[in-house]
């Protein structure tokens, strides 16, 4: 699977709250789109002052149908970049580049699992959510945001599994709470073997030491600043423990954004730990 | 169709469009776009004796028509570097340009010694944009003394077959300075430019936004500069090649750095935006040489230091663009 970049025609773009889901026409990226993949988007048109693209996480993907192969991805403002792209309207076009990333990696069999969404992190974990209902997984869904409007996906969630847990910073919407708070819980409530989570990092951080309490695996997907989604540039990288028991800054976008919470060094993220491989290089630069 | 042949020293390449150092790692991850072969060479991310971390993140900051890094030479090391990402680009049948940086003189020979002979290397792009470790952490590339060591120790070191090119630094007072202690240490030609020293404070956190404090502007908001650097080398040593680069993400881009006096261009930041630049501003490139009427790359290689009555003669009649003549017969 290689990723493709296409000229996409905006089908949709519909409002969610404080979000924009966005339906475009990319039949390339579709067709090998998988769960915990995610596209960049270029901004600001030809010539533009905004070289770099912003990356989003799939929320769909519809191989084929009525208007060729289909993504959606869900956008929220908070800067120059995504503001162009929140003004874009049905019809007009969006150059994307995807699928990108190592999507969710999902058991075979049966495993019943938890799902944490922080926010808008919420869009990749409900095709995944499909993926494990389809395999006969029993799935539990938590969602969590500062604040109702930003929330995201509780109606389609709920649609898919019966019953959602939703907790707000401020209660505007569900118990007020962090969304970890729902988790021990969840988890004991159906046995998981695994739990999945998009959000904030703090919350990455907080679901892969509950995971760990529960000696059950967390894989989480990390929206980590980058600027070419790809591989090349390098600034995507986080300290990842490998199999070896070494410790490397690793890319984002080609080795994530989904990884096993307990091999990321949260609190070395943003610091060059000692025992990274090639940390001793760095004397004198 | 001109003729897209370019030298670069000994060295010819199929056509003038390269990748730039640091910006598509060592070609593999474009691979999946294009076939890295069609390019002039691919210019592979500089590489260390180790195998080196690079900094602590945020690693990048958006900046207006450009953006700031700080990576920190991230690499797995020259033997590493040999054994993988070479192989691959030998197997792609690739023209690759290796960028070698070290912390000091010897560190470079070291460099330059397990590239000799290695078939799969057709040129060696000296970074000397990096702080030199026994000068208190000073960029070679602003010290004449300390390039020039740097250049001749590399020249003396590698394979005589791998043209020697000193990639500068726009950070300094006279760069025609710098560039003649490099020739004269024997560089077979520059590169040019490496990034301009940036910074960015965040008025959030109301601290640098990077974690290296500072980085390296790449995009369009340096092309400017780095066309005035390969129009003021060209001027002063005719006759050694320039490799030019800095913000170039079109054929008009890349044209304007071959008529300054560059023989081939790299494609960096451009591609972090579009994956498919370079293989773009190549056909961009060919598109606008033969608008102009140019027979071959060679023919418009420096063509701006032309004076005015020999780059418009009607006389001559064959390289203005058209729209050039119309308004020199009015």
């Amino acid at each position: 699977m290689s990723p493709v970049q296409e000229t996409a025609e905006i089908l949709s773009v519909q409002r969610a709250g404080d979000y924009y889901h966005f339906t475009v026409v990319a039949p390339g990226i579709a067709e090998h789109a998988k769960p915990g993949h995610f596209v960049a988007v270029g901004v600001g048109g030809e010539n533009t002052a905004m070289i770099l693209r912003r990356a989003f996480a799939l929320y769909g993907a519809t191989p084929s149908g009525q208007f060729a192969g289909t993504v959606q991805f869900v956008v929220a403002e908070h800067g120059a970049g995504t503001k162009w792209i929140v003004q874009r309207q049905a019809g007009e076009s969006l150059d994307i580049v995807g699928p990108l990333g190592t999507p969710f990696p999902v058991p075979s069999g049966r495993s019943p699992a938890v799902l944490v969404g922080g926010g808008y992190g919420t869009a990749p974990l409900i095709p995944l959510a499909q993926q494990l209902l389809d395999a006969g997984s029993p799935v539990e869904i938590l969602l969590g945001a500062a604040t109702a409007s930003r929330l995201f996906g509780e109606l389609v969630a709920k649609r898919m599994v019966g019953a959602v847990t939703v907790l707000t910073d401020d209660g505007s919407a569900g118990q007020q709470g962090l969304v970890t708070d729902a988790l021990p819980a969840a988890i004991e409530r159906i046995k998981a073997e695994v739990v999945y989570a998009c959000g904030p990092m703090g919350m990455l951080r907080a679901v892969g030491d509950i995971a760990r309490e529960h000696a059950i695996h967390a894989q989480v997907a990390v929206e980590e600043s980058m600027a070419c989604g790809i591989g090349v540039c390098m600034t995507c990288v986080l300290p990842v423990r490998g199999d070896d028991g070494r410790t490397r800054f690793l890319r984002s976008c080609v080795d994530g954004p989904v990884f096993d919470a307990a091999r990321i060094r949260w609190s070395d993220v943003g610091k060059l730990p000692p025992d990274l491989v090639g940390a001793d290089a760095m004397g004198g630069h | 169709m001109a003729d897209l042949t370019t030298q670069l020293g000994s060295l010819t390449l199929p056509n003038p469009v390269l990748t730039a150092s640091g910006c598509s790692a060592a070609g593999r991850e474009l691979g999946q776009f294009f076939d890295v072969s069609r390019l002039g060479a691919v210019v592979t991310k500089s590489i260390m004796t180790r195998p080196r971390s690079g900094r602590p993140t945020p690693r990048m900051a958006e900046t207006p028509s450009g953006m700031l890094n700080s990576i920190g030479l991230q690499g797995p090391g020259i033997d590493s570097f040999i054994e993988n990402d070479l192989a691959w680009l030998a197997e792609q049948g690739a023209r690759t340009v290796v960028s070698i940086a070290g912390g000091h003189t010897d560190e470079y020979v070291a460099l330059a010694r397990k590239l000799y002979g290695h078939p799969a290397v057709s040129m060696i792009e000296v970074n000397i944009s990096c702080p030199n470790v026994e000068s208190r952490g000073q960029v070679f590339a602003c010290d004449p003394i300390a390039s020039s060591r740097v250049i001749g120790a590399v020249r003396r070191a590698a394979d005589p077959a791998q043209p020697v090119f000193a990639k500068l630094s726009p950070d300094v007072t006279d760069l025609v300075f710098i560039a003649r202690a490099c020739a004269d240490a024997g560089a077979d030609g520059f590169s040019l430019i490496n990034t301009l020293l940036g910074m960015v404070i965040d008025t959030d956190t109301m601290a640098p936004a990077l974690g290296g404090i500072t980085g390296g502007l790449s995009g369009p908001a340096i092309r400017p500069v780095a066309v005035r650097c390969v129009w003021q080398v060209k001027k002063a040593l005719p006759h050694l090649p320039i490799l030019g680069m800095g913000g170039i993400r079109s054929g008009l881009d890349a044209l304007q750095f071959i008529l300054a006096g560059a023989s081939a261009v790299s494609v960096g930041t451009a591609v972090f935006g579009d994956p498919n630049a370079p293989i773009r501003v190549l056909d961009e490139l060919d598109a606008a040489l033969d608008e102009r009427g140019f027979a071959s790359l060679a023919d418009a290689v420096g063509y701006a230091h032309r004076d005015p009555a020999d780059r418009l003669s009607p006389a001559s009649g064959r390289y203005p663009h058209p729209a050039a003549a119309e308004a020199a017969a009015q």
